[in-house]
């Protein structure tokens, strides 16, 4: 585990000067504190609940919460080191489900349409809560508190409207149930692989395309960015469009594995989401953050919410352990941007 | 004599009902420093935010190279060569030197399909332009801007703005704030820029710095240029006066002397503005 993250780090950060910089360029990395906390986590329950918990099945238990949650939590990442907020998914997932549900299985329309409709919906509510945002000048806090309500209750009106109920069958074709809902050898589910195309994606949107640079400047002084020519708006739409779309992915998904979907489910995403941002590094305020960090905290959140299950403790423990976990990386993650402020390569020459 | 850069005729700037600046009229040449001075509230940044597109005047005209020109954002004035440093200068304190110096431009490469950010030579582009301005101290362009000295961020903008082909450079209370040494640091390179043939306007309420490198001076009163002078026409007396707003600073020293002797000889506490003269 220690050898991977090591690697994973020089390799993401090593394309421009000589390799020699070690300690210097650890410390400027916003995930330097969450791969503490992954270590921790990780030799605390392997060494707690025994060998169970680094055999296949114990692998798959964490990564396949893991991989919903992550799906989410890089957009929301992103959103968050542009300065913005977005707690809608928490709606946009049962409503994506549902609208994909409703029109494959309720109406048996072919699987394409349905999908299509539910990112549609995600998509949307994206858009929706961009220009909110952008329009009234409202802490993006609460606009996505708004369109969260408005889409809960929509979704719930046109279920019993159209359905007569608050949930939907779906029985996905082979196809489908592979491409998204399947779970190989028996308990790795497909989306553990959309979950590392999402985070190669955003990765590259962040950490290697120009636009990434936007999205730090966004957030780190959003009127500094606009008078250097950057279209903040444009960029703040797309960002949230993509949050919205990967909550409908997520929604599709689910509904895909557990073959219905309900109006209700989705809020845990929320916090979770938002808590592996955090543990993964980024900064609360914007600016700062990296697309590894959100992957390391997503494991560290999976881990210690399934983990919990292989050791003898009370259950609830796990939430106590996720609270500690979360102070402890804000402070942590607070230590080591102030060191990444101080620390220059060659001190006093 | 040269064709002024950028010259403004009547240009007056009201918020709704209060007005701000009123029938400014100004000129600033290539490789001259004019330093725009006034006391706190005059007008100075609402003027330079005129200049910069922010704002759009009232009423009145600009104009650059004798053409007349509007601006709408300020990314047209940018694009006319109007660069401006706001007061703290760096203003993406998290952000590396290399990509904050590159914001809005950033330099790609190709790797196959992909468009890449161009991390070396956006790294090595910044730490060479800020060299070139004497700043020898910053030689990593990895380093956060944030863990610069004010001085040190000041210089950066500049060298950046410089960089970019500014023919004006605006500078905004560059050295407020500033040790001695800093600010002699940010007054060489804008000495520097100078005689590149930038057009600077450097704001100041520190008459030292204005005298140091001003070829122009230009005080602000309640939003009219009050005085509009060149180096040399006027004392550091008078221009002391203007700066404190017309009223004679002589007064207050006799003011000052009045509040001592009631007082039992200790001066009044709040710093004011003669300490700064
Ligand atoms: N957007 C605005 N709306 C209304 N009034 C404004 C606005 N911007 C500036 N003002 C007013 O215009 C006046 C001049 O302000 P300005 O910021 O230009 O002063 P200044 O000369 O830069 O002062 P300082 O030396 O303190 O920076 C002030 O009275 C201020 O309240
Ligand atoms: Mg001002």
């Amino acid at each position: 585990m220690a050898t991977a993250t090591r690697t994973d780090t020089a390799t993401t950060g090593a394309q421009g000067q000589a390799t020699g910089r070690s300690f210097g360029a650890l410390v400027r990395r916003p995930e330097a504190g969450s791969v503490l906390g992954l270590l921790a986590v990780f030799i605390f329950f392997t060494a707690v609940s025994g060998p169970i918990f680094v055999l296949p099945a114990g692998f798959a238990s964490w990564l396949n919460v893991a991989a919903e949650i992550g799906i989410v939590a890089l957009p929301i990442g992103l959103l968050m080191i542009a300065g913005e907020l977005d707690l809608s998914i928490g709606a946009v997932i049962p409503a994506s489900a549902l609208t994909f549900a409703v029109i494959s299985g309720f109406y048996g329309a072919p699987e394409i349409v349905g999908v299509a409709a539910a990112f549609g919906v995600g998509l949307l509510v994206g858009a929706i809560n961009g220009f909110l945002v952008l329009r009234t000048g409202v802490p993006s806090l609460i606009v996505p508190i708004g369109t969260m309500f408005a889409v809960m209750g929509l979704t719930l009106g046109l279920s019993v409207l159209l359905t007569g109920a608050t949930s939907s069958n779906v029985v996905p074709s082979p196809f489908w149930k592979g491409l998204m809902g399947q779970f190989i050898g028996g308990m790795f589910q497909v989306t553990i692989f959309w979950w590392a195309a999402f985070a190669a994606i955003v990765a590259y949107i962040l950490h290697v395309s120009p636009f990434g640079n936007w999205v730090y400047a966004v957030g780190g002084d959003k009127i500094s960015a606009r008078n250097a020519g950057i279209p903040t708006e444009r960029l703040t739409i797309s960002l949230f469009m993509l949050s919205g779309f990967a909550a409908a992915f997520v929604g599709v998904s689910q509904a895909m594995v557990y073959q219905s979907a309900q109006v209700a489910g989705g809020q845990a995403f929320i916090f979770n989401s938002i808590m592996c941002v955090v543990i993964g590094g980024v900064l609360l305020t914007g600016g700062f953050g990296s697309v590894f960090g959100i992957v390391l905290g997503t494991i560290t959140l999976s881990m210690v919410n399934q983990g919990i299950y292989f050791t003898g403790f009370d259950p609830n423990l796990g939430s106590v352990i996720i609270g500690a976990l979360l102070l402890l990386a804000v402070l942590m993650n607070d230590t080591f941007r102030q060191m990444a402020l101080s620390y220059s390569s060659k001190k006093k020459s | 004599m040269t064709e002024p850069v950028l010259e403004l005729r009547d240009v007056n700037k009201s918020f709704g009902p209060i007005d701000v600046l009123h029938d400014i009229n100004l000129t600033v040449k290539a490789g001259e420093v004019l330093c725009l001075l006034g006391d706190n509230g005059a007008g100075k940044s609402t003027l330079i935010k005129t200049l910069a597109g922010v704002h759009k005047p009232t009423s009145g005209q600009m104009f650059m190279d004798g053409k007349a020109v509007t601006f709408d954002k300020p990314k047209d004035a940018a694009d006319r060569g109007i660069a401006t440093v706001h007061q703290f200068g760096g203003t993406f304190p998290l952000m590396t030197i290399g990509r904050s110096f590159f914001v809005g431009v950033e330099p790609t490469r190709k790797i196959g399909p992909f468009k890449v950010f161009d991390r070396k030579t956006a790294n090595e582009t910044a730490v060479k332009a800020v060299q070139e301005f004497g700043i020898t101290r910053i030689d990593d362009g990895d380093r956060l801007i944030g863990g610069l000295s004010g001085g040190e961020r000041q210089s950066l903008a500049i060298a950046r703005a410089v960089h970019f082909g500014a023919r004006v450079l605006i500078l905004d209370e560059p050295t407020a704030a500033l040790g001695v040494k800093q600010a002699s640091h940010v007054l060489r390179i804008v000495l520097e820029a100078k005689k590149r043939g930038i057009a600077v306007i450097f704001i100041t309420h520190q008459v030292t710095h204005a005298m140091a490198v001003g070829d122009h001076f230009a005080v602000l009163i309640r939003g009219a240029v009050a005085a509009n002078f060149m180096r040399g026409e006027k004392s550091r007396e008078e221009i002391t006066d203007l700066m404190a707003g017309g009223e004679a600073l002589a007064d207050l020293d006799t003011a000052m002397e009045g509040y001592m002797e009631t007082h039992e000889g200790h001066p009044p506490q709040p710093a004011s503005r003669a300490t700064v003269a």
